[in-house]
């Protein structure tokens, strides 16, 4: 075995199937079903970058099962041992523990979900509290509606594209209540706030649930204004946090700033030998980004192969400047063009971008946009990476 | 005559997000685009809006409950005429994804999820 990749979703399949296209012996660990978050995600907008073609996620899921001919392990991925030439991988499968090793692992575990209790919101513990994409699964696995009267706390995307389908299949979605003065999605979702003629409450917080075994309503506050909206259900958009368990106790560097993993431009974490991909290296917006972040990986891993490890050399730290939340990768290699995922901390119209290479002008710009830039940067110091509004 | 209509709209052709205005007085005027597909997304967006409708359907014997499936672009406001129809739909595997399943109004109905008859599908 060349690589174990842990993680089945689109940036594990991804890095997989380039692998094997660099002729290295693979094998996937998935606890759940192939194709990952994807076909709960009915929705289009996927595949845009990659193929060209507006896909929606099953169809994606479908696409990327059909081209990986691997071997996948059906299991709980619980433990990852490290050493410099030898990685050893825990599984748990319905038959027992297994042990997996291999010179490299590539790390796709995705992202969880922040739940309520995570964003303030107190009060009595009933049901019909769900995250978004535990409403998505219910509705778009198992067809079953999550509630009737529905306030949604976030204006991320996931939120937005579950305000449309609950609106689409008979719930009224009462508000979209998020925290911050602008809202949080893609301006693609943002539309359905238009079609559906749902109240975006900006500036708002809720932070209060009552009802008697069931949500029967909840607190909404701006500033010193308070008002009660009564609804059956509270769904919660508040945002993705990378799963980094595993990598965490292995002992890699997580950058505080993007939550996953400290990476050089290989992907490659700071366990030499160990790469990470898609969403819980970074929380992406587009699953390209989270594909593209499994093919380098991949071609990480067998470099790692070929050569026994990644060149060590003068790493070009990175360094986030004005209204940059998280660039990655976090180190980057003197004199070699790389891409790198700039995360801007607040939106800006007609924005600039300043890379040791040169200035990008890219026009509107917010946080629900993440950037995808080539970077180079010269021997010797850092590269800042900073935006002007 | 109906008063003059000013339409605004985020464009979502591409990141650059240009904000376009449409007004509809007898004659068409566009201002804020930067592209040509820009403007003519804003233009058919303020004229005859059209979404691809995606839902679910009922599968009897499937892996799971429901199907997901999408349609041909459609009217903007024909899209709940369309769930309501696709509401009574009910299919049986083997469903292959790009498989036609229903028609309303001439508006396609494609399956986007691979079910097999009675086994797990992934």
């Amino acid at each position: 075995m060349d690589v174990v990749v842990i993680g089945g979703g689109p940036a594990g399949l991804s890095a997989a199937i380039r692998a094997q296209e660099l002729g290295l012996k693979v094998v996937v660990v998935e606890e759940g079903r192939l194709g990952g978050i994807l076909p709960q995600c009915i929705h289009t907008g996927f595949g845009l970058l990659t193929y060209g073609e507006d896909l929606t996620g099953p169809e994606l899921a479908h696409r990327l099962i059909n081209s990986y001919q691997g071997e996948v392990l059906r299991g709980h991925a619980a433990g990852l041992e490290y050493s410099y030439h030898r990685k050893r991988v825990r599984v748990i499968t319905e038959g027992g523990t297994v042990t997996l090793e291999a010179p490299t692992v590539i790390y796709a575990a995705g992202a969880r979900e922040r739940h309520a209790h995570e964003i303030g919101i107190v009060g009595d513990r009933v049901a019909g509290i769900y995250t978004a994409g535990e409403a998505q699964a219910l509705m778009d696995l198992y067809g079953v509606l999550p509630g009737r009267e529905v306030v949604i706390v976030g204006s991320g995307d996931v939120g937005l594209i579950m305000a449309r389908r609950l609106s689409l299949e008979g719930a009224k979605v009462k508000a979209v209540v998020e925290m911050l003065p602008y809202p949080g999605g893609l301006a693609r979702n943002l539309m359905i706030l238009r079609d559906f003629n749902i109240p975006l409450l900006l500036n708002h917080r809720v932070v209060e649930v009552r009802g008697r075994g069931r949500v029967e309503r909840v607190k909404v506050v701006s500033g010193s204004k308070e008002e009660w909206i009564k609804c059956d259900t509270l769904l919660v958009s508040a945002g993705l946090v990378p799963r980094v368990k595993l990598l965490r106790r292995a002992g890699a560097i997580i950058d505080e700033r993007t939550s996953g993993p400290l990476v050089n431009d290989r992907l490659e974490t700071s366990l030499p030998g160990i790469f990470a991909a898609g969403n819980s290296l970074v929380i992406n917006d587009l699953v390209d980004y989270a594909m593209e972040q499994g093919r380098i990986a991949a071609e990480g891993a067998e470099e790692f192969i070929r050569e026994g490890g990644i060149p060590s050399q003068d790493w070009v730290k990175v360094i986030p400047g004005d209204n940059v939340r998280s660039v990655v990768p976090q180190l980057i290699s003197p004199g070699r063009e790389v891409i790198a995922y700039v995360r801007p901390s607040k939106p800006l119209n007609d924005a600039t971008l300043t890379l040791p290479n040169g200035r990008v002008r890219l026009g509107v710009i917010k946080p629900s946009e993440m950037l995808r830039v080539r970077v180079k940067a010269e021997e010797g110091g850092v590269a800042h990476v900073e935006i002007q509004g | 005559m109906s008063p003059t209509s000013k339409f605004r709209v985020n464009c979502i052709v591409c990141p650059m997000s240009c904000y376009v205005e449409v007004e509809l007085d007898g004659e068409i005027r566009v201002t804020g685009y930067r592209c040509p597909r820009g403007k003519e997304w804003a233009v058919q967006e303020a004229l005859s809006p059209k979404r691809v409708v995606v839902t679910v359907l009922k599968v009897k014997g499937g892996d799971l409950p429901v199907v997901s499936v999408k349609t041909d672009p459609v009217p903007r406001d024909k899209v709940r005429e369309v769930i309501r129809e696709l509401s009574k739909v009910e299919l049986v595997p083997p469903l292959r994804v790009g498989q036609v399943v229903a028609e309303v109004d001439g508006v396609k109905v494609y399956v986007t999820r691979e079910v097999r008859g009675g086994q797990q599908t992934f």
